[in-house]
């Protein structure tokens, strides 16, 4: 299954991309995708980000559908 | 109740006239303003970004929390991305109550929540040159990741 993942600030600067198309045999999981990440990033993302699905935080075992929009999501600095 | 992320500047008076009711005895404002220094590095101005549609979302999600905690609808934040510089105000709370206890409570509840949970990012300039992505979660230290 084809899983967009959304990257933002110093992920997104680590990966050089806004996005990644990741392809994951099903049945997929957050964790799953997150690893073929990690195995691109060589040590930016650490081992266990916060993920949104669907602009929502989501646990490591929550099974995507095709059309999630999956977001990993780094420390957030707001307010 | 309202929760926006705007990209102007952030008008205090507005929040506070927004909330204002004669049924609310007590108002609490929280303005959050970009600092000059930081982990005692001089900062020069940020740049704040998000992901729009989950901050939005989480904004708004945080504000209904408070509105049903506190008991009250009288709550209207806005946050603002883009680049900052010193004093500017990157976020505002406006929350009204008929009695004070709750009005703070429920300030302060809104801008601890956005500080955990809201999927914004600060990457700070500072005045020799470098920047740099905030992360609130480490400890300070001398040396840190640079990106230039």
């Amino acid at each position: 299954m084809n899983v967009r993942v959304l990257l933002f600030a110093s992920y997104a600067d680590a990966l050089g991309a806004d996005a990644l198309q990741v392809d994951v045999p099903e049945p997929v999981r957050v964790r799953d995708v997150l690893s073929v990440i990690q195995n691109r990033a060589a040590h930016a993302v650490p081992p266990a980000p916060l993920v949104a699905v669907n602009a929502e935080y989501a646990d490591m075992d929550r099974v995507l559908s095709p059309n999630d929009e999956v977001a990993i999501i780094p420390p957030v600095a707001g307010g | 109740m309202r929760a926006d992320l705007v990209e102007q500047p952030i008008d205090v008076a507005a929040l506070v006239a927004e909330v204002a009711s004669v049924e609310s005895g007590a108002t609490t404002v929280f303005v959050g303003t970009v600092r000059d220094v930081n982990d005692g590095r001089p900062v020069t101005g940020v740049d704040y970004s998000a992901y729009a549609a989950m901050a939005s979302a989480e904004l708004t999600r945080i504000v209904a929390e408070a509105v049903a905690r506190f008991g009250t609808e009288r709550v209207a934040v806005e946050h603002r991305l883009g680049a900052l510089t010193l004093g500017d105000v990157s976020v505002g709370i406006a929350v009204s109550h008929p009695r004070r206890a709750q009005s703070m409570d429920a300030a302060r509840y809104v801008i601890e929540e956005i500080k955990k949970r809201v999927p914004i990012w600060k990457r700070e300039h500072y005045a020799d040159g470098t920047r740099e992505w905030v992360d609130p979660s480490r400890a300070p230290h001398p040396v840190t990741t640079q990106i230039p």
